[in-house]
């Protein structure tokens, strides 16, 4: 049995994650999670896959109530080996399989910025780029409640800080995040700014010089592949058809309510 | 001109890099940014940090923020012994898997109970409501649990029988809530355990040493920040709230 990734491409850390093992032709399993059937009461990933799901990943055990979202991609097997958090697994990949330098640069300085950039990351984009979607599609949908447009704003301006923090301090007038090519640190952040893309905030519309970033981004990594991996999130307003468990809903909507908070 | 490492101790990263370099006889000037006083807010120190937060790193004209950077920026260049960040592969992920997750989980969770606690009330003069506290240690008790069910088990430390970096990022965080007045420790003794054999590992001298302002924070009082700072400290946390 070979590398298994569990990935859910609505997931930003998944794609990434996903994009990165296609463009380095990495040989894996995908094994798709589907965050919001599988999610319910933590079940299992679908039948069929075979395998019993990897104990990767922080599940929030505490009480029958309380649902695991999205805690449980990305995660890896590989072997009796699981490991859980995106950037731990990037990193895993690109030493596993002598990935090109140049997503993780062996120049000591080249690499401090990529581990710097994968740092601040988690505070900044990605704490408000994924809550577009929660406001716009998934708390409407789970609640019933009109989307918060106050709480919209507020999500958005925190992003446009954190852009205008990325555009001055990591990216500057350089191509890519370390210089002239293509590193880890571009593939995190652009696969997150998608996500209020996907939901119709277009964050790209007034920052030329960081759609011309995401151009060179998407041809480093094959724009096929990038679409590809983007065709859910862009098409998001199907989640909307889907039909969710009136159980899960219930379960859901006071945690969506305080994820707002 | 050396190393330069840009620090202020009350900061939990800051620890972790203090901690590290001086463990591992890393030669470096300290300078010392005092959030409270904003000298993070000047024209000399965002010449090293246009982020303007600390810890922050200038090495010859090589300037770099973030803590996980910077510890691994000073681990490669100083090759410091392999069981900080091991090359074993495996072991390495698992440092990562944890410095990673750190960030939304033990980091966030952590520092909300000591701004609520401590630095919230010196700034309005309004203490904490016992109900609000009693949240924010619930939250931080869910994350106590899988830090103890997922990352450390059963092994003497994260990365199995050795300190990591992600022992160190991990106990200096935690400090931070104990020095607020929450001892999270207390009814943890597997916790207590890893606690003091990372304390003894880095240098039990060298962690008080580290963490003496923490400590001592539940003494603070308004007029030990720059007047023009308390506004926007005030304004900052409230968002939070």
């Amino acid at each position: 049995m070979g590398l298994e990734l569990y990935l859910d491409l609505l997931s930003q850390p998944c794609r990434s994650i996903y994009i990165f093992a296609r463009s380095n032709n990495i040989p894996f399993e995908f094994k798709h999670v589907e965050l919001f059937k599988d999610s319910v009461l933590g079940k299992r990933p679908a039948a069929g896959s075979g395998a019993e799901q990897p104990r990767a990943g922080p599940s929030n055990s505490e009480g029958t109530g309380k649902v695991n979202l999205l805690k449980k991609v990305p995660a890896l097997k590989d072997g009796d080996f699981t490991l859980a958090e995106c950037t731990a697994i990037l990193l895993y990949l690109s030493r596993k399989y002598n990935t090109p330098d140049h997503w993780y640069p062996s120049d000591i300085q080249k690499r401090a910025r990529v581990d710097e950039y994968l740092s601040w990351h988690h505070a900044n984009i990605r704490a408000n780029a994924p809550k577009t979607m929660w406001i716009k599609v998934l708390i409407p949908l789970f609640t019933g409640q009109p989307l918060p447009s106050e709480k919209l704003q507020e999500v958005m301006d925190g992003l446009s800080t954190s852009l205008k923090q990325f555009e001055e301090r990591f990216l500057q007038d350089k191509a890519f995040i370390i210089g002239s090519e293509i590193s880890l640190a571009d593939l995190v952040a652009i696969v997150e700014l998608m996500q209020p893309v996907g939901v119709g905030c277009d964050i790209f519309e007034d920052r030329p010089r960081l759609m011309e970033w995401r151009r060179r981004v998407e041809d480093a990594v094959g724009k096929e592949l990038f679409f590809q991996a983007h065709e859910m999130i862009l098409n998001i307003k199907e989640l909307s058809n889907i039909q969710i468990d009136p159980q899960l809903k219930e379960q859901l909507a006071p945690v969506l309510m305080k994820m707002l908070k | 001109m050396g190393l330069e490492l840009y620090l202020d101790l009350l900061s939990q990263p800051c620890r972790a890099l203090y901690i590290f370099a001086r463990s591992n006889n890393i030669p470096f000037e300290f300078k010392r940014v005092q959030l409270m006083k904003g000298q993070h807010k000047t024209e000399e120190f965002r010449k090293v940090n246009v982020l303007m937060k600390v810890p922050a790193l200038r090495d010859g004209s090589f300037t770099l923020a973030e803590s996980i950077a910077i510890l691994l920026y000073l681990a490669q260049k100083f090759k410091t012994p392999d069981h900080w960040y091991p090359s074993d592969l495996q072991k390495r992920a698992r440092v990562d898997e944890y410095l990673s997750w750190q960030h939304a989980n033990i980091r966030a969770k952590g520092s909300k109970v000591f701004l609520m606690k401590v630095l919230l009330p010196v700034l309005t003069g309004q203490p904490l409501s016992a109900e609000k506290l009693e949240f924010l240690i619930e939250d931080l008790s869910v994350v106590l649990k899988q830090f103890e069910e997922k990352f450390l088990q059963d092994k003497p430390f994260i990365a199995g029988s050795e300190i990591s970096l992600a022992d160190l990022v991990a106990l200096v965080e935690l400090m931070q809530p104990v020095g607020a007045g929450y001892n999270l420790f207390e009814e943890r003794p597997k916790l207590a355990e890893w606690r003091r054999r990372v304390e003894e590992a880095v240098g039990k001298e060298l962690f008080q040493e580290a963490h003496e302002g923490i400590m001592n924070i539940k003494n603070l009082t308004a007029d030990q920040f720059a007047p023009e700072m308390l506004e926007g400290f005030k304004q900052q946390l409230l968002k939070q709230v």
